[in-house]
């Protein structure tokens, strides 16, 4: 393990291809070395049964608590739906500036909104989440360019408009 | 446009102001957090912020309650209430109170998205409506007008005092003595100074075009008229009409000017529908409208209903004191726009001016100034630079108008008055052609 890893820890199962797909794009937008790991944590410690749905901002304290240690970033990635306690949903969660960060395959399927099952377009989301939440760590704001990853995205169709990588502006702001 | 607009979130939940904050800060706004009202409140004392979010229900003082306090305050915060419990009588009362909006707990990111993204908008549009109203009252000052000599000063007294009220103005004087940027310095220092001036230069249309330019006309008014057109009257609307050569309009035309000017409506030309406009009149002409109307040729209910105030802008020859600033402010103008260094003027070029008579007035000086900048030797004016040892300057410098007219003759002679051959030569369509040869009364000596 080096000193620039990029820790991606999956809570829950993501097949292999999936993590591959992930891991390859995230490296090669980011330049560093990108270590897959999985993890199985009491998630009922996050679930808000109200709302069904699982704290975000319990899960990063659990996350910064318990996994950054000396590790340079990590996102974990899940399978439920996320919120924060103002908004009824997100997609993703990090801290500015920070070395952690979430992000969540559930809002981002098809089927959740009465659309055919596309797992393909489902792993670009997901890919484009994990790049988005990353750029926030290394303390990118929103962009307003549309081919921009770090565009804000608050619905599904917003994701796929923007493209897996950081437009010319925001690239030159991490001084990698 | 973000990176100058503040936050404040006001909320005693702690994972509420994180959570906001968090989402702020990563949209690149600058995010501050209080944990009750009165914290807000003596932060607010010692800044202002662009967005303030506060909820409703919170220990001590409630969000209403420092809404209010926070108008008290006079600063122009725009307040967004949150709360968890949406009741139509909460936000009916937050926005009588004068709340931008309110949005209940928890919100949909696309939601807060577009109320905090319209709330920017609402913020960057009203600074840059004060930026551009401070910019067109330096463009548009009465300072503009140049000059310090006793005439001159009485004019812009006349000017000062006049601009405030409503009434008609003639403004009279020679051409060139710029009577255009009298009615500008009357309109910009009056309460219409944020509607538009719109100016009709009458003697340079035909009659029938001059109507249409006035009163607009309805589509399939005249051949030609293929789109409804809103006319100078109704794009005043709240601001002043600037009719120039006033004196030039026709018997038909001071009729309808009257009748407009009495009841400020009229219908398109075409159309039958009312038009209400609201506008000031301010005409210009440098010939003596009292004679047209005694020797019959202008309307007297239509000079009274004008005149109602006369300014009088005196040739330059009656206020040669001026000369020497005047040619300053024209070096300084064309040197800039040449982008030329600063010249100066030799005593004796001053003298010549000061002793010239400027048949054509301030614009004829501003064309010496600007012909001797260009010939100059780019470091100071002298009297060779200045074309008026053979007292041929008065006539040299012929209008715009007068050029164009006689080139279209000359190219119209030169082929032997074929139009479509003369059109090709001066790059312009048949109909334009046709449309000068009518404006300018060109006619075949053949």
């Amino acid at each position: 393990m080096s000193l620039f890893d990029i820790t991606l820890i999956s809570f829950g199962h993501f097949d292999e291809k999936c993590i591959e797909q992930i891991s390859k794009t995230v490296r090669q937008v980011y330049g560093y070395p990108v270590v897959m790991e999985e993890n199985l944590p009491e998630m009922n410690l996050f679930y808000n049964g109200e709302r069904r749905q699982y704290d975000a901002n319990k899960i990063l304290e659990y996350l910064h608590e318990n996994h950054l240690n000396e590790r340079f970033r990590i996102i974990g990635l899940f399978r439920v739906d996320l919120y924060i306690p103002i908004l009824t949903y997100i997609f993703g969660q990090a801290y500015f500036k920070g070395r952690a960060g979430v992000a969540s395959i559930y809002r981002l399927r098809n089927e959740q909104y009465g659309m055919p099952k596309d797992d393909d377009l489902l792993l670009q989301r997901f890919i484009k989440v994990i790049i988005h939440e990353l750029g926030h760590t290394f303390g990118l704001v929103h962009c307003h360019n549309p081919g921009c990853v770090m565009r804000t995205s608050t619905y599904v169709e917003d994701i796929d408009q923007k493209s897996t990588y950081l437009c010319n502006h925001c690239k030159p702001q991490l001084k990698l | 446009m973000k990176k100058n607009i503040s936050l404040l979130i006001v909320d005693d939940e702690e994972s509420v102001r994180d959570s906001l904050q968090n989402w702020f800060i990563e949209d690149g706004y600058v995010v501050d957090c209080a944990e009750n009202a009165k914290t807000a409140l003596s932060m607010l004392e010692r800044r202002e912020y662009d967005i303030i979010l506060a909820d409703i229900k919170m220990p001590g003082m409630d969000g209403m309650e420092m809404h209010r306090r926070i108008k008290s305050l006079n600063q122009s915060s725009i307040v967004i209430i949150m709360t968890a419990f949406a009741s139509v009588e909460t936000a009916v009362q937050a926005l009588k109170d004068g709340a931008y909006d309110y949005i209940t707990k928890p919100f949909d990111p696309d939601d807060l998205s577009h109320l905090i993204r319209n709330a920017s908008r609402q913020i960057t549009l009203s600074a840059e409506n004060e930026a551009l109203k401070k910019k067109l009252i330096s463009l548009e000052n009465i300072e503009d007008i140049i000059g310090n000599s006793e005439p001159m000063i009485r004019v812009l007294k006349e000017v000062e005092s006049v601009a405030q009220s409503n009434s008609s103005v003639i403004v009279t004087g020679e051409s060139g003595t710029g009577k255009e940027l009298i009615a500008r310095a009357i309109h910009s220092n009056s309460p219409r100074k944020y509607f538009p001036l719109v100016s009709v230069h009458c003697g340079a249309l035909t009659e029938s075009l001059l109507e249409s330019e006035l009163f607009g006309h309805e589509k399939g008014a005249f051949t030609g008229a293929m789109f409804n057109r809103k006319g100078r009257f109704e794009m005043a609307d709240g601001g002043t009409i600037f009719l120039d050569e006033i004196a030039t309009i026709s018997g038909k035309m001071q009729i309808e000017l009257l009748r407009v000017l009495e009841t400020k409506s009229f219908m398109r030309v075409g159309g039958n529908k009312e038009i209400k406009s609201d506008f000031r009149v301010i005409c210009a002409t440098n010939r003596d409208l009292k004679s047209l109307v005694d020797n019959g040729t202008f309307r007297e209910d239509l000079y009274y209903r004008l005149n109602v105030v006369n300014i009088h802008v005196p040739p330059l020859r009656e206020r040669a004191d001026d000369i020497p600033m005047l040619v300053d402010h024209f070096i300084q103008k064309y040197c800039t726009s040449m982008s030329r260094n600063m010249i100066s003027i030799d005593q004796a070029a001053l003298k010549k001016l000061s002793s010239y008579d400027f048949p054509g007035n301030v614009r004829e000086l501003e064309n010496i100034i600007e012909r001797a900048i260009v010939v100059g030797n780019g470091k100071e004016i002298t009297v060779k630079d200045l074309p008026l040892a053979s007292e041929s300057i008065g006539t040299s410098y012929e209008s715009l108008e007068d050029l164009e007219r006689k080139y279209i003759n000359e190219v119209l002679d030169r082929n032997n008055w074929n139009i479509s051959r003369s059109a090709r030569s001066l790059k312009v369509d048949r109909v334009t052609l046709y449309n000068k040869i009518k404006k300018y009364g060109l006619r075949t000596d053949k």
